[in-house]
């Protein structure tokens, strides 16, 4: 804490210290209905995380895992135990199907402030419950797997996915923003999403197949064929995942020795992101991967091709039992490329206009993390890049806990609320509620009373926010 | 070849007037025109038949001699005849006037009257082999007044009434063509000008025959409101062009004549040209068929002229029958075929066509119909379309069938005809604004120039496209709704490509039908890039959506917020949803904290059933009349006896506010 303390006092927009990180310690998920009886206790794990643990122990966290939930349900029917706080670790637990249970824990430090616990509890809750969400974007329910193959398929296909998964899970910079699991959009006129809808309504009308399209820019999302839940992970995944992991060949120009060894289109920047690298090689593999959406509905099983040109990228996600083949792949390059290239330019050239006719890039006096329940939206300030291994944050980590304070308090009560807190480090943080939005404020006025925050931060309002109903 | 493939037809109602024969001659005025026939030199009776006059004038006049040229001025005021070559003669049709006929001399010696054309209702211009006299005729004293003349050696001439322009072909090969523009400014004497001569480019002949121009290859009109003069240049052995072709010379009000479009026929034989709704027909005898030309359609342009081909394969003018009703019934009992295509046909500018042999006059006329189906082409078929004068049905009922079922168009194609639509939508709309500002800045009085934008048929504005196209195209069952977003959708963006706003009921209608199909987040998220455009009207059907989606709500208060005029609706959402607390901050928040109902908050709050925020509404309310009338009481006026008493009830008397003295 040491350290903590001392990053508290350097500088006011510090960016995060490394302090100790939160380690993964274990990750199991277990079905009680399989080994009910005692000595067939091992058949309940369908995954364990590290494996290298002796079984009798795993068998052991399984049980006591079991029990406090079992426990914790008589207190609570509907809403057993979520996390669980020892001296050396912390616990989690989230039950995403019935009786299939995934535990996260993860070392813990010596509690000594009382404060600082809410709002990692929620934050990791919320990482557990998205590592079933991605299982399932890419497998589909644990249900579906054991009707697909029973315990062995589910055994295999999460041992799968998990052992690699498991690696890009970062708890040291998981934050507010994974709690919200929002979506951030790209700002755009009318003219501009209508030219975008206009381009998708083509595309899908010409690659007959494709049945759900999402449009992305910069990372942004513009539009979504697929529903808000499947979108909320499937956006996860693509800027936490798939985009970063290209971003250095962009990067890089098309002059440079990495961009020269992808197949080289002189009409157009398009791309595919997933699926074959080179279109020109006819032994090219066409191998997308497969999504599922829907899973409480009408199951849907797809493939996931997502092409990119210059910063524009569009997921055409087509119905898993059409196999595109090269030819497709060749086709969708020649019309997707030249049209989608100059429809990037073209969003890229209106939103210079928008920002130039916004006025100045003055840095502002504040900070500030906004999520609308409703629609998903967030926006952030305090973020500067949100990656999977940093979460590059311009804050303090102690701003960033009272963020969580506030958020943990809005989400005791429904109604709309406003919460100000005078931080210890000068800093005047600002929480508000409203209709199912949540904003938060971080202003860095040392002088200022309460009522010229109050002040600031209505003023904020009406200028970030003129255009939804938010109470003052 | 199916009827419904003939898209050229003679009019239904011809204009009949007797055979031509060796006692009855005819003539054609294409000023008035008029078909005159003349029996006997006129001693046993001449009539006289307009297009729209169905009652023809009939007279009779002393034969003379052999008439040569009989026509009447404007308004059949003054009958002129020629009769001989230097002189003619007139009759006055006014009433109160002397009918007796007088006669002009032409002035120029030794010269020969080629014919003469009323410019006016008194005035006229001789065409002599040596020149052009243009006279003023005085009616009541039966005598004529030079007003100009000019000397030149005059081959054939031309006259094109639309324009009052006469060309005079010159020169030996015939082929220099002298044009003259008449203007008649309002109750005064009319002014001759001269414009600048041009010479018509004729095609290489073989040495031995001497290369003439005929008059009967030149044709003058108006097309597209510009004065055209059209060239038919047959097809020469020597030249490498496949047929023959039309040429279009642009003879502009000022300045030079310039050769514009080249018509490729492609094809040889005898021609004849008709202009209709500003289309070039030409008819092929040989063949029996005709094609038209739309200049304003994209041609080939090759730096100085446009090429230009048939918009649609040739096809003969549509079989007719003569009728055997009306005075017809005479000649002929049962229908009988016309021959069409015949050699004794006339043509003549712009659109008719003349059997003196059959006695009949047919105004010429495009269909529309089939048309649709013989131009795959959909963009070019609406550029087509939409220059014609009786287009607006055929235009619907095309946006129709390229959204059905069976004809189903492709995205980019309904794109196109969209946007060509909304572009004739978008001039309009200009147009009316600007004549409306102009209108308001008291020009109309000062420029005589400043017209009311007339609305052509092509302008087919938001109503038409919702009642007569998407309305019936979003009620089709059987249509993906992916493919019916998705037209609408690019129905919007075409009018917001030509900035036009888009009225609700196109909103309205996407909204029905995503919610129909449960797309509640693809609504969502049309609303978040606002590109259904807020109203009061969207708001409210937001709000109704509330229960099927809840979102809809939050949606519905950004709109109204947005439009700022709809703060009492913000106040009655939150009150109805028992935000009792939050209306009174948002109305305080924008200062109309004064001027709303005491009652209507305090009945709000106690049915939350929460006594704290009764508390809470009634102190505020209050301090609200302690601050505007110095006493914390409630008027009468009011209506609040009833609250009072609740809060006495449950905080007891002592919690009231007392009035605060200074």
């Amino acid at each position: 804490m040491a350290a903590a303390a001392a990053g508290a006092g350097s500088g006011p927009w510090a960016a995060q210290e490394k302090q100790f990180p939160p380690a993964l310690l274990s990750f199991f998920i277990y079905n009680p209905r399989f080994g009910p009886r005692e000595g067939q206790e091992e058949n309940k794990i369908l995954f364990y995380h590290p494996n290298e643990v002796e079984k009798n122990e795993k068998i052991r966290n399984v049980g006591l895992c079991e029990a406090i939930v079992q426990f914790t349900r008589t207190f609570s029917p509907s809403k057993p135990a979520k996390s669980l706080h020892t001296q050396k670790n912390r616990q989690f637990f989230n039950e995403p199907e019935e009786n299939f249970w995934m535990v996260m824990s993860k070392d813990g430090k010596p509690v000594i402030e009382y404060q600082e616990e809410e709002l990692l509890d929620k934050v990791y809750s919320s990482v557990l419950r998205q590592c079933y969400s991605m299982y399932k974007l890419f497998n589909g329910t644990f249900l579906k797997a054991m009707e697909d193959g029973g315990v062995k398929l589910l055994k295999e296909r999460l041992e799968k996915f998990f052992h690699r998964y498991l690696q890009t899970l970062h708890l040291q910079s998981c934050d507010l923003l994974d709690i919200f699991g929002g979506i951030s959009f790209f700002p755009l006129d009318k003219m501009t999403y209508l030219k975008i809808q206009s381009f998708i309504n083509r595309m899908e009308e010409s690659l007959n197949i494709v049945k759900y399209t999402a449009f992305l820019y910069n990372d942004q999302l513009i539009w979504s064929g697929l529903e808000q839940d499947d979108m909320r992970i499937l956006y996860k995944y693509l800027t936490t995942s798939l985009f970063p992991r290209h971003i250095e060949p962009e990067l890089a120009g098309r002059d440079s020795p990495i961009r020269a060894e992808m197949p080289g289109n002189l009409q157009h920047y398009g791309r595919f992101l997933t699926g074959p690298l080179n279109l020109n090689d006819p032994d090219a593999k066409c191998r997308f991967p497969k999504i599922f959406v829907n899973t409480d509905d009408t199951y849907e099983e797809l493939h996931l091709i997502v092409y990119k040109a210059m910063s524009a990228a569009v997921c055409f996600m087509i119905d898993a039992s059409v196999h595109p083949t090269l030819d497709f792949c060749r086709r969708l390059d020649s019309i997707v490329g030249p049209q989608l290239t100059v429809l990037a330019s073209d969003i890229c050239e209106q939103f210079n206009i928008n920002k130039r006719m916004s006025g100045s890039e003055k840095e502002p006096q504040f900070k500030f993390i906004y999520f609308n329940h409703m629609n998903l939206a967030e926006k952030s300030t305090v973020h500067m890049r949100k990656t999977p291994s940093v979460s590059l944050t311009s804050v303090h980590p102690d701003l960033m806990k009272i963020l969580g304070d506030i958020n943990s308090d809005f989400t005791r009560v429904d109604e709309d609320e406003e919460i100000i807190v005078k931080a210890m480090s000068d800093y005047w943080v600002v929480g508000k509620k409203s209709d199912r939005r949540e904003l938060y404020v971080i202003l860095n006025q040392k002088n200022a009373n309460l009522i010229e925050v109050n002040e600031e931060v209505k003023k904020l309002c009406a200028t970030q926010f003129n255009n939804i109903f938010f109470l003052d | 070849m199916g009827e419904e493939d003939y898209y050229l037809e003679l009019c239904e109602r011809p204009v009949q007037f007797e055979k031509a024969n060796p006692v009855n001659c005819v003539f054609f005025d294409e000023a008035n025109k008029q078909v005159f026939a003349v029996r006997s030199g006129g001693a046993t009776g001449v009539v006289v038949k307009g297009p729209d006059d169905r009652n023809p004038i009939s007279f009779r006049m002393d034969d003379k001699g052999e008439v040569k040229c009989i026509k009447f001025s404007l308004e059949n005021k003054i009958l002129a005849v020629q009769r001989t070559s230097k002189t003619v003669d007139f009759c006055n049709f006014i009433p109160d006037n002397s009918q007796l006929e007088y006669t002009q001399e032409c002035k120029t010696k030794n010269a020969n009257i080629l014919g003469f054309c009323w410019t006016s209702s008194t005035e006229i211009v001789f065409i002599t082999d040596q020149g052009i006299e243009f006279y003023q005729v005085l009616p009541e004293k039966r005598s004529l007044k030079l007003l100009k003349s000019h000397n030149l050696n005059v081959n054939w001439y031309m006259y094109c009434p639309e324009s009052a322009v006469i060309l005079l072909s010159t020169t030996v090969l015939e082929n220099v063509l002298q044009p003259f523009h008449f203007r008649f400014p309002p109750k005064q004497a009319g002014t001759m000008s001269k414009l600048p001569k041009f010479e018509i480019e004729l095609p290489a002949a073989p040495k031995s025959t001497k290369p003439s121009l005929s008059e009967r290859d030149i044709a003058m009109a108006t097309i597209y409101g510009q004065l055209y003069v059209l060239f038919l240049r047959h097809h020469s052995r020597t030249s490498n062009s496949t047929g023959a072709e039309v040429v279009l010379y642009h003879l502009p009000r000022e300045g030079a004549c310039k050769k514009m479009h080249i018509l490729k026929l492609n094809r040889t034989g005898k021609f004849a040209l008709n202009v209709v709704d500003n289309l070039v027909v030409v008819h092929h005898q040989d063949t029996e068929t005709s094609v038209i030309f739309d200049i304003k359609l994209r041609g080939e342009f090759d730096g100085s002229v446009t090429f230009h081909h048939p918009v649609l394969p040739a096809r003969s003018i549509q079989p007719y029958q003569i009728p055997i009703t009306g005075p017809a019934a005479v000649t002929s009992q049962s229908p009988v075929p016309c021959k069409l295509y015949s050699s004794s046909w006339i043509v003549f500018q712009p659109d008719i066509i003349i059997s003196a042999s059959q006695g009949y006059l047919w105004n010429l006329q495009v269909k529309l119909e089939p048309i649709v189906n013989l131009l795959p082409d959909k963009g070019r078929l609406m550029d087509f379309l939409l220059q014609r004068k009786e287009c607006k049905m055929v235009i619907l009922s095309v946006c129709s069938q390229m959204l059905s079922e069976s004809d189903r168009a492709s995205l980019p194609v309904i794109a196109t005809v969209f946007d060509k639509l909304n572009h004739e939508y978008k001039k309009y709309l200009d147009a009316e604004q600007s004549y409306a500002m102009a209108v308001e800045a008291g020009q109309s009085r000062s420029s005589p120039l400043l017209k009311r934008p007339v609305r052509t048929q092509a302008v087919l504005d938001q109503s038409d496209v919702y009642t007569h196209v998407l309305s019936a195209f979003v009620e089709k069952k059987e249509m993906p709704h992916k493919f019916v977003i998705a037209v609408l959708m690019e129905y919007i963006r075409s009018l917001n490509q030509f900035q036009i706003a888009v009225q609700h009921y196109l909103h309205e209608l996407v909204i029905k039908t995503l919610v129909q199909h449960n797309l509640f987040y693809m609504l969502h998220q049309f609303l978040q890039y606002h590109v259904l455009s807020d109203s009061k009207p969207l708001a409210c059907l937001l709000l109704s959506l509330e229960s099927f989606y809840p979102p809809a709500h939050q949606l519905s208060l950004d709109m109204l917020k947005r439009l700022s005029t709809a703060n009492d609706e913000i106040v009655e959402v939150l009150l109805s949803k028992h935000q009792v607390l939050a209306a009174l901050r948002f109305i305080r928040g924008i200062g109309g904290h004064d001027n709303i109902s005491a009652r209507k908050f305090l009945d709000a709050a106690k049915q939350t059933e929460d006594n704290m925020l009764f508390y809470t509404i009634f102190r505020f309310f209050e301090q609200r009349n302690q601050r505007l009338r110095g006493s914390p009481n409630f008027t009468p006026g009011e209506h609040c006896e009833e609250h009072v008493a609740f809060f006495k009830q449950i905080f007891g008397d002592q919690a009231l506010m007392r009035p605060t003295t200074f």
